[in-house]
């Protein structure tokens, strides 16, 4: 069964559908933890490299290795928690989740169970029309990830039709952790709005990557569609979304595939349900599967894990600003519009861009305007992070100097911020380089403008009789001779002394 | 039996690991001909014994030869000793199987924590030991391999599962062996083949490399001829070991134990080990052990452990659920057996695991993965866990007024081959005194305390945690006093 999305109101959307219909929604994410080792052994974390080139005994699994706990990990898994002002227990324990499968060495995963590190949080959401909702966590945990298949010689990596399948055991045992949200989401807007939230808290708290493209973000979904005020309805479980937009799209059409079940009379059946990207289809996963039973039991090589509170106290006083409370201060500090400190405040480096530019460049709205405006432009067409941006703040703040002391004008000073983007060369630099001073000097002005004014009588007279309009020629003129670096305010204000009043 | 290099004969049926670094520091001896005497005894003997599984002729000459080439002055206290190992610890390059056809042919990539320190003091490796498969049984007949038998009589087991340690060190095959003990498994064969066999507090040996059967459980230990050779082989593998979160080491080393006597000591004799479920001899036996205890000025009282009477119920949940997960990684994915013949991964699964594994650990794995199951682990592996803590309160009280606890370390001499195969039940009951020790996390050694109809009987002596140097050096006092033979006659198999 499959539905491609359809445009208009649709008839599951809540509260106001059509169809009367309301979905509910929780998210299942996985966060790759940026530890330089893995979870249970000394192999680094990596990406992309030669299979298998970062294993040993015990993330491969052999017989009579023993997994030993990575703290760090310990440390950003709690971090992530604190910030999503979870309670976080002082005795936690993994469990082992048995389960048989070529990419899971030890066919069980060292995973947590019911003792989190993490339960009852939450984290405030708003969406891009103002509107604010929360999302309760039901849980934080910590887990190791597993290897990765390789299917070969079948069409698009796919199981079917491959003929071998190859095992990649570089990113088994790395580090994660799982949040677990209420079901308090309702539309697939909540459920990016969301993740897009979660994500910029998690990055900014620098314990991962978070990119969906590379997996170290991954979103899973609980999905069922129910009568306002009805019991929750059978649930299906959506997966392989790796990206804000798929998980958009595959929220759309697991709730319409699901409504339209529901409408022709059948009911949802519980199961496993995958999105396909390349045709924005959810399809139910070839289920050989019947209901898990992962014999959870405490893994006994490990040890509990008691946090010390006053571990736990230095952990949250040590935690970075967070999005939303960024938010509020940018709006109150530097007097920006919500949409500018939300924008500002959803990634890190881009906020610290901003407040280094406002405090050297004096001028905050003109700083926001030019980091959401030609720098942010810059940074997604070419796709540099901000951290690479050859363009320092520093280096911009003094372009807006020029453009203040009215060196440059609004339009030259984008052009000498792309040839700083494309020259890393300094502003002043390039307006020494180019020539580009706007030239404000009134006496070198004057006498271009009498000349011109000199050699042009028949449109002078035009003014001086009323026709206002004509006082653009003039300024056209005055640019061409000055190839543009005139100073605006300057040549209008010498011109009209020039011409006098029209009229008079 | 010929030393090399045409001196006279070493005779090795009555060296200790002690005497071996005697006659290394001594000069009596090389390294290479003490090296040479053992495989000599153990191509004499072994035959018929079936103690070693592998026997590494070439790499512990080779060793041997190296330690010789070490200027005596330069060499560590044991260098040149030799050592015979379960075939349950990881050696690096050397095949390693637990006794299991899944594992024939895996050859580790790393050494066991053990066996880095062994190398590193310089022991030199016979080779390996048979055991039951994945340390399951208590006769050593689980080998999917071979049968042990036992030096006291041909006819009977060693005991298990480190029967092929026990066997070997009773037959003089090596001054000393490690094996592992999960419910009895040093204890019992160390019992039933009239050696020492010492299971140390659950944490004190790191076990890293030692392939698990129960990791809650699990400890190495050694198997050796007399106390004191006990005391320092345990020395030389314990500590805290970073790759083990559950290993804490001992609090001080064991020492050399010399105690001559045990005044002032108050042992408490388990009640629940001394009834009819002991066989009269092994009663007998056990009653001179207590009255030498008295005679050494030790006072001996009887203990009721109540809970103890549910320990191999709980033990036979919580050490099968604990290998299902553990020997669940036998996938043939990775290592070891992979079927022939298979369709798809499931059937690979089935198949791979069917071929690989013989009847008890399959029998294991069925109850573990039953005990685990959703709807069922309350009644079975959580209960198991609240019974554990049941006999661990128990053990504790019992420490508040006693120093040691003692009892048979099996109910039984060694049994026949074959007598107890068709009932798990049974076998499963030659544990009954070793296991709650071990539910517990105690340290128990058992000592050689005589014999009944010529079969050894072994004492079991429990400590506190942590309690090893006492332990032994009690061990040891008594061991003085009972004077039990322990060279094994070696009769021909009777058929």
């Amino acid at each position: 069964m499959s539905a491609a999305p359809s445009s208009g109101s649709r008839s599951w959307e809540f509260p106001t559908g059509h169809g009367g219909w309301e979905s509910v929604i929780g998210l299942e994410i996985h966060v790759q933890l940026s530890t330089q080792t893995k979870m249970f052994c000394g192999c680094r974390v990596t990406f992309g490299e030669l299979p298998n080139t970062h294993v040993c005994p015990v993330c491969l699994g052999h017989p009579g290795v023993l997994p030993v706990c990575n703290e760090k990990a310990i440390q950003y898994a709690t971090r992530i928690a604190l910030a999503l002002d979870c309670r976080i227990a002082e005795h936690t324990v993994f469990h082992r989740k048995n389960y048989f499968y070529p990419d899971l060495p030890k066919a069980y995963q060292i995973s947590q169970y019911d003792q989190p590190l993490g339960l009852s949080g939450h984290l405030a959401v708003e969406l891009e029309d103002g509107g604010r909702f929360t999302v309760g966590i039901t849980r934080v945990h910590m887990e190791e990830d597993a290897g990765k298949l390789i299917h070969a010689g079948g069409a698009s990596g796919r199981i079917d039709g491959a003929d071998h399948s190859l095992v990649d055991f570089n990113r088994g045992g790395t580090p994660l952790v799982e949040i677990v949200t209420e079901p308090d989401i309702h539309t697939p807007d909540q459920a990016r709005a969301f993740l897009i939230q979660l994500r910029s808290l998690v990055e900014q708290l620098g314990v991962s990557d978070v990119n969906m493209e590379e997996g170290s973000l991954r979103c899973d979904a609980n999905v069922s569609v129910r009568r306002p005020g009805d019991p929750f309805g059978t649930k299906t479980e959506l997966k392989n979304m790796n990206s804000f937009r798929f998980l958009h799209r595959g929220l759309e059409a697991e709730i319409e595939r699901q409504v339209g079940t529901l409408e022709a009379g059948e009911t949802v059946v519980q199961q496993t349900v995958h999105f396909d990207p390349a045709t924005g289809t959810v399809s139910t996963l070839r289920s050989k599967e019947e209901a898990h039973d992962y014999r959870y039991f405490p893994e006994p090589d490990l040890t509990p894990i008691d946090l010390d509170a006053q571990y736990v106290e230095r952990l949250r006083e040590s935690l970075p600003e967070l999005p939303a409370a960024r938010k509020e201060r940018l709006m109150e500090q530097y007097d920006l519009p919500p949409r500018d400190a939300a924008a500002l405040s959803g990634n890190k480096l881009l906020g610290d861009y901003f407040e280094e530019l406002a405090a050297a460049a004096g001028d905050a709205r003109s700083a926001a305007n030019w980091v959401l405006g030609d720098l942010s432009a810059y940074l997604n067409a070419s796709g540099v992070e901000v951290a690479d941006c050859p363009v320092k703040a520093a280096h911009l703040a003094e372009l807006l100097g020029l453009v203040d002391d009215g060196t440059l004008s609004g339009k030259m000073a984008k052009e000498v911020f792309e040839t700083m983007t494309s020259t890393g060369k300094d502003a002043k630099t390039i307006v020494a380089e180019k020539g580009l001073g706007q030239i404000s000097d009134s006496g070198e002005l004057e006498a271009i403008v009498a000349r011109i004014v000199a050699a042009n009588p028949g449109p002078a007279e035009e003014f001086r009789q009323g026709r206002e309009k004509v006082l653009g020629f003039f300024v056209g003129q005055v640019m061409k001779e000055t190839r543009g670096q005139a100073n605006p305010q300057i040549v209008n204000d010498l011109l009209r002394k020039r011409l006098g009043a029209p009229g008079a | 039996m010929s030393a090399a290099g045409g001196g006279p004969a070493l005779d090795v049926t009555t060296l200790t690991a002690h005497r071996c670094r005697e006659l290394l520091a001594g000069g009596d001896v090389s390294a290479t001909e003490l090296t040479r005497a053992y495989l000599d005894r153990i191509a004499a003997v072994d035959e018929r014994v079936q103690a070693f599984l592998r026997v590494d002729e070439s790499g512990a000459m080779a060793a041997a030869a190296a330690v010789d080439a070490k200027p005596r002055g330069e060499r560590q206290p044991w260098e040149g000793v030799p050592v015979g190992l379960k075939d349950i610890f990881c050696v690096r390059g050397v095949e390693t199987t637990c006794a299991s056809r899944i594992l024939q042919h895996y050859i580790p990539p790393y050494d066991a924590t053990i066996i880095a320190k062994l190398r590193a003091a310089g022991l030199i490796f016979l080779g390996k030991l048979n055991m039951d498969e994945f340390a399951m049984g208590s006769s050593t007949e689980n080998s999917a391999f071979q049968t042990t038998r036992n030096p006291w009589d041909l006819d009977r087991v060693p005991g298990g599962s480190s029967g092929g340690s026990a066997a070997c060190v009773a037959a003089s095959e090596a001054p000393w062996a490690l094996g592992t003990d999960t419910g009895g498994s040093i204890r019992q064969p160390a019992s039933l083949c009239g050696v020492v066999g010492l299971k140390p507090t659950y944490g004190a040996v790191s076990r890293y490399g030692l392939i698990a059967f129960a990791s809650s459980l699990d400890q190495i230990g050694p198997l050796t001829r007399d106390v004191r050779d006990a005391a320092a082989l345990l020395d030389l593998i314990a500590g805290r070991d970073p790759r083990d979160c559950t290993s804490t080491g001992l609090p001080e080393p064991a020492g050399t134990p010399g105690r001559a006597d045990l005044q002032g000591l108050r042992f408490g004799v388990i009640e629940e080990y001394v009834g009819e479920t002991c066989q009269t001899g092994v009663r007998e036996v056990f009653q001179s052990a207590v009255d030498s205890i008295s005679a050494l000025g030790g006072v001996c009282e009887v203990v009721s452990l109540p809970s103890v009477e549910r320990g191999i119920a709980a033990y036979y949940l919580i050490a099968p659920s604990e290998a299902s997960s553990n020997l669940a990684r036998f996938d043939g994915v990775r290592y070891g057996h992979r079927t022939a013949h298979s369709e798809d991964l499931y059937e690979m699964y089935v198949r791979t695991r069917s071929e690989g594994f013989g009847p008890e650990v399959k029998r294991r794995i069925m109850i573990g993965t039953y005990a685990l199951s959703a709807g069922y682990y309350d009644a079975y592996y959580a209960q198991a866990q609240r019974t554990r803590t049941l006999i661990i309160q128990d053990f504790a009280r019992a420490f508040e007024r006693f120093d040691f606890l003692i009892s048979p370390t099996s109910p039984t001499v060694a049994f026949k081959i074959g007598e107890r195969t068709a009932d798990p039940l049974a076998m499963y009951l030659s544990d009954l005194c070793t296991v709650p020790v071990s539910l517990a996390a105690l340290p128990g050694i058992s000592i050689p305390s005589g014999f009944s109809a010529g079969l050894p009987v072994g004492l079991q002596i429990v400590g506190p945690h942590f309690s090893e140097r006492r332990l032994l050096d009690a061990a040891y006092a008594l061991e003085q006093c009972l004077d039990v033979n322990t060279v094994a006659p070696l009769a021909e198999v009777s058929q």
